[in-house]
């Protein structure tokens, strides 16, 4: 390999049936291709480092245009990858100098890797948003009354104060109401699951809604299940409020070495 | 309740075992940069440094104007974040401390419309526990406000 350019590795899959779709291109748009070493395939493609290089990308991440294209390249491979095998993802921007170096994983973490893809071997990730509904940001019930018309009386400001903070009162109680049925939607979700996680809820500017996000969660999911998964899920759907479904994904969020995550629920 | 009409990640998938495609960048982002197996590759990129919170940082400063279209905007209107006049800043604490005392006896509980700020906290900030901290929280803000509007 070129002093040039390094070896992008998108993800881990079993050796057999290892070749990767034709066509396929990752980053940068360069064909993708598998190592295979040890009964394992890592999917990688050549990048150069003059982009993908350390400080190249230190500025490179922080452009949107740039991180949109890339973080989306990965994830169609990974994707692709996904849909015909078992199948490990690995976080954006893992870069190697060379394909040996790749190998040399392969060995080292064969134990590791073999684990990581038991566990995520005939399941699949499933996203569950739930929001507070628009249905509970108003709240009726603390309409201005008017029983302090001396004051509210007094001045513009003292009225549109009054308002403020009886939609800010409202508002806390339709927050209230969301979280518990976030509570109870991720309960009921999780007895299906084999595992599930609870991410970070989404800033309303990256979920694109104005809606304050209460359950942010993914669920790892037999694939015999994933029926009746989505059918719960409806049931939840049809006892009101917002829920949103993705998926399914490549297990993203069950791909790790340890095992920290929730298995409550299911046995 | 209803799933409503938009774009993005939404909605119930057409099948269970076929529908994807609608991934948006935030889904996506999420997924390829916070989770995901974490080997050492040979070209360190630190990703503790730029995470999810500088991005999403990045796409708030990116997205005012998307931010505005959705009506969050409470930053232009409200006096104390926009440095307005002062005297309306200092009338309108005198207002809200009085209204915080007729309406609950509890001269720290106001608060301002928080609609960016839920979204910021982990693990989610839950009903029971919540309040209390943040009170405390924006009884802070407001200390530092006010030493700054005087």
């Amino acid at each position: 390999m070129a002093a040039d350019a390094g070896t992008y590795l998108y993800a881990v899959a079993h050796g057999a049936g290892a070749a990767p779709p034709e066509e396929l291109t990752g980053v940068a748009g360069a064909p993708v291709r598998a190592i295979t070493r040890a009964g394992l395939a890592a999917y990688v493609s050549t990048v150069p480092l003059d982009e993908f290089g350390e400080e190249p990308l230190r500025r490179s991440m922080e452009d949107l245009d740039w991180l949109d294209r890339t973080a989306r390249a990965h994830h169609h491979v990974v994707e692709e990858v996904a849909r015909r095998t078992v199948t490990v993802p690995v976080r954006l921007v893992t870069v190697y100098s060379g394909d040996d170096q790749v190998r040399a994983l392969l060995d080292e973490r064969h134990d590791d890797f073999t684990q990581a893809l038991a566990r995520v071997a005939g399941r699949r990730e499933w996203g569950v948003k739930v929001y507070a509904g628009s249905g509970e940001r108003a709240d009726p019930g603390t309409k201005d009354d008017g029983r302090d018309e001396g004051t509210s009386a007094s001045s513009p400001g003292m009225a549109y104060l009054k308002r403020r903070q009886a939609s800010l009162r409202g508002r806390e109680e339709a927050m209230r109401r969301a979280w518990e049925r976030a509570e109870r939607v991720h309960d009921v979700l999780r007895s299906i699951a084999v595992a599930s996680r609870r991410h970070r809820v989404q800033d309303p500017q990256l979920s694109g809604r104005a809606e304050g996000m209460v359950l942010n969660g993914a669920y790892l999911v037999e694939d015999d299940r994933s029926q009746e998964f989505a059918r719960v899920l409806e049931e939840l759907r049809a006892q009101g409020g917002e829920i949103e479904l993705t998926g399914p994904w490549a297990p993203y969020s069950f791909a790790m070495l340890d095992d920290p995550v929730d298995h409550g629920g299911a046995a | 309740m209803m799933e409503p009409m938009r774009q993005g990640p939404a909605g119930r998938p057409s099948s269970v075992a076929g529908g994807r495609e609608p991934t948006n960048l935030g889904d996506i982002l999420e997924r390829v940069l916070d989770r995901g197996l974490i080997v050492a590759g040979d070209i360190r990129v630190n990703l503790l440094d730029i995470e999810l919170l500088t991005i999403k940082l990045r796409l708030v400063i990116a997205s005012v104007d998307t931010a505005k279209e959705m009506g969050i905007d409470w930053w232009e209107h409200d006096p104390w974040l926009s440095g307005g006049d002062r005297h309306l800043v200092e009338e309108n604490r005198r207002l809200r401390e009085r209204v915080a005392e007729l309406e609950d006896g509890h001269p720290s509980r106001r608060s301002i419309e928080g609609t960016v700020e839920y979204a910021d906290e982990e693990p989610p900030r839950r009903p029971r526990a919540g309040p209390a901290g943040e009170r405390e929280r924006r009884g802070g803000e407001r200390e530092e406000r006010r030493r700054h509007g005087r």
